[in-house]
């Protein structure tokens, strides 16, 4: 059920309207991030704990992999807020992240898509181009002939994997690192697709 | 007259009528797949169940015939828990596997279960498996296991066309719909049991996976196939070019018009649309006609600088050699918009008297009794109407051919028509005595590399127009898609010629 809410906007009142006071209060902030931080890492200098943050890794999170559990959020606080230094450090993903969509086979390596173009209807950005035909195996009714995902398009909203009927298509494989040198190798056919699984 | 109460309200209908035709035109949809306008009522579906006052059980209501008096429930309790068990029943073979199915998104099935199943099975038995995709003719694909056994088809094959290809075998649990032991679904009216099936049983082979049906757009028009004129249905799909193997009309479907063509369409007309954009003219090209065998060279031209040449060149020969030595070759493909400014430009400016239009013998096909008609160009009688075969005649392709042999003739205009397919070899040394030959046509066909002038005209689908079927009707038609290339209507090409020949002649416009 939705409701609605009405938020009174704060007055604005003369300390606010010359800026100086909120231009202080928000240094405040800054400062008071800087300075926990400092202690933090000092302390952990001292105290043995890990400083700073350790590569992603150490947290089992990797750029390719499957990422595991990242540190609960006191965990992280208790260490001391630092940037991950991507790309040279990879980046950290949560386990539910939604990467690089990979096609699922059947046990005997056929695509399991259907070709009900569910997916390509739900899909927001237009990013996923398919095509049918019969199956040869006749037990099978229909079967994509071609499958392509244009990442260039691809908005990672994870509509498609919602909207399979078959489990076909997830997007778990960690891989968010796409960049090509041409749009045209942005579009990943159904081969690249299944390469992942 | 008898005033009934459906759902509350008053409503006074003639005495005897279906109760399920009554509620329509009340706006109140019975649920139903057996029942058909033109098939009749079988009853065998149990969806359109309704409550009768008085009434012991629940009645059918595409049997019930209303009597003065009645009062009718859709809604209750009662009906909508019938329509559910009825439904449930229906599927308690059937796959389930919309995902793949054709018919999904316009499927009686989905529909229903959408707004009035929403149950759980109670049914714990595997389901029965039959054939699933069984070609059962050259345009229809039959899967066993989707059936409802609502015998549409087999009434539409039996009553209709009088074939009677498919029957309903076994009973009970054992029930298919099949062939007839040595029958092929192969008759000129086989597509429209696709259109009947109320779910995916029958799917039509050529539509086959091309496009999911919530893609297409509609729009409605006349069929051109033949001088019948039945209403169709234009569904296209161009806003994704993969699909459809790129073509832009994904299917004809036959449009209800009971003046003409009732419920149904020939299979001839359905699957007209494939050819329509192949072989197609996109650019108006002055060419110079090529020695046999090998295709024309041609210069690009405006249709500004087109019309002028033509104009031009035309008016030239006319004035040193006569107007009686040009021909004008065209079809009942015209519209009407079309014949008039055919007229306006071949006979009120050019004074040609050498006209080519009867059908024969390209353009003539197979008739029935049913829908077929032996013309196979939409809008003869439009033509007729402006004196085209009955003031002016149509000279026969022999009789023209023999005219270009003795020299009576030094031009051919070609509207639509394809001179090489009826003359043949020859045409390629008939035209090339020619000083002026223009096609102007939608398909290049085998005359367009023959011609100086080839002019792109626009199909069917791409302009809004009328056609006047054999009986005298008039249809119109909407426009269904963007011409290809340069094409205009023929109508706007012959507007073209004429206002630059009386530009020319210094004649006001």
């Amino acid at each position: 059920m939705i409701t609605v809410r009405t938020v009174e906007r704060p007055p604005r009142d003369l300390a606010v309207q010359v800026f100086l006071l909120e231009v202080v209060k928000g240094l405040g902030v800054t400062y008071r991030h800087f300075f926990v931080n400092l202690w933090r890492h000092l302390l952990g200098l001292a105290g043995g704990r890990p400083a700073g943050s350790p590569p992603a890794a150490a947290w089992g999170g990797s750029p390719r992999g499957r990422a595991s559990r990242p540190p609960s959020g006191r965990a992280l606080a208790a260490r001391g807020a630092v940037t991950v230094q991507y790309p040279e450090e990879p980046a950290v993903l949560g386990r539910r992240a939604r990467t690089r969509h990979r096609l699922l086979k059947r046990p005997d390596g056929a695509p399991r898509c259907t070709s009900c173009l569910l997916c390509e209807t739900v899909c927001p950005a237009r990013c996923i181009r398919i095509t049918a035909e019969d199956s040869p195996d006749p037990g099978i009714e229909k079967r994509a002939r071609t499958f392509e995902i244009d990442m260039g398009l691809c908005v990672f909203c994870g509509h498609c994997v919602e909207a399979c009927p078959v489990d076909a298509i997830r997007m778990d494989t960690g891989d968010m690192e796409l960049p090509a040198l041409h749009r045209r190798e942005m579009i990943w056919d159904m081969k690249a697709l299944m390469e992942d699984s | 007259m008898a005033r009934i109460t459906l759902n509350g309200r008053p409503i006074e209908t003639a005495d005897g009528a279906l109760m399920i035709d009554v509620a329509k035109e009340a706006g109140i949809h019975i649920p139903h797949y057996c029942y058909h306008p033109a098939l009749g009522n079988p009853g065998n579906c149990r969806m359109c169940l309704v409550e009768v006052q008085g009434a012991p059980k629940l009645q059918p209501a595409c049997r019930l015939k209303a009597v003065d008096g009645m009062v009718v429930r859709t809604d209750s309790p009662a009906v909508q828990a019938a329509q559910a068990g009825a439904l449930e029943l229906h599927l308690v073979n059937h796959p389930l596997d919309c995902p793949v199915c054709d018919q999904s998104g316009e499927c009686g099935l989905q529909d229903y279960y959408m707004t009035i199943g929403r149950y759980k099975s109670g049914v714990a038995e595997d389901k029965r498996h039959m054939a699933k995709r069984k070609p059962i003719g050259p345009h229809v694909m039959l899967d066993q296991e989707r059936c409802l056994w609502c015998t549409r088809c087999t009434r539409f094959l039996a009553n209709v066309v009088k074939t009677a290809e498919l029957g309903i075998f076994g009973r009970g649990h054992g029930q298919v719909v099949d062939l007839a032991p040595g029958k092929v679904l192969d008759n000129p009216y086989s597509g429209n049991v696709v259109d009947i099936c109320p779910v995916g049983a029958l799917t039509d082979r050529d539509f086959r996976y091309k496009v999911r049906a919530w893609y297409l757009e509609s729009v409605d028009s006349v069929c051109p196939g033949c001088s019948r004129g039945c209403g169709v249905q234009v569904h296209t799909s161009t806003k994704r070019p993969w699909h459809n193997e790129g073509r832009r009309v994904a299917r004809l479907k036959p449009r209800y018009n009971p003046e003409v063509n009732g419920h149904w369409i020939c299979d001839e007309g359905r699957y007209s649309y494939k050819t329509l954009d192949q072989d197609r003219l996109g650019k108006v090209l002055r060419l110079r006609p090529a020695p046999a065998g090998l295709s024309a060279v041609g210069t690009e031209l405006s249709w500004d600088a087109a019309w002028k040449e033509i104009a031009g060149r035309a008016g030239e020969l006319m004035a040193d050699k006569g107007a009686g030595g040009l021909a004008v070759i065209a079809s009942g493909a015209l519209s009407n918009e079309d014949w008039r400014s055919f007229k306006k430009l071949f006979v009120d400016s050019w004074k040609v008297v050498q006209f080519l239009f009867a059908p024969e013998p390209d353009q003539v096909g197979p008739e029935d009794s049913l829908l077929r008609r032996k013309e196979k160009v939409p809008n003869l009688k439009g033509g007729e109407a402006l004196g085209f075969g009955t003031e002016f005649r149509s000279m026969s392709w022999d009789a023209l051919a023999r005219s270009i042999e003795a020299g009576r003739i030094w031009g051919l205009y070609v509207v639509d028509r394809d001179v090489a397919g009826v003359w043949g070899p020859a045409a390629a040394g008939l035209l090339g005595r020619l000083d002026f030959v223009v096609f102007q046509g939608p398909f290049k066909g085998g005359t367009g590399d023959l011609a100086h002038y080839r002019l792109p005209s626009t199909a069917y689908v791409e302009e809004e127009g009328s056609f006047t079927n054999f009986e005298g009707r008039l249809q119109r038609y909407a426009k269904a898609l963007a011409p290809l290339g340069a094409a205009l209507p023929d109508w706007e090409i012959f507007e073209g010629i004429l206002a630059r020949h009386r530009a020319g002649k210094g004649e006001a416009l």
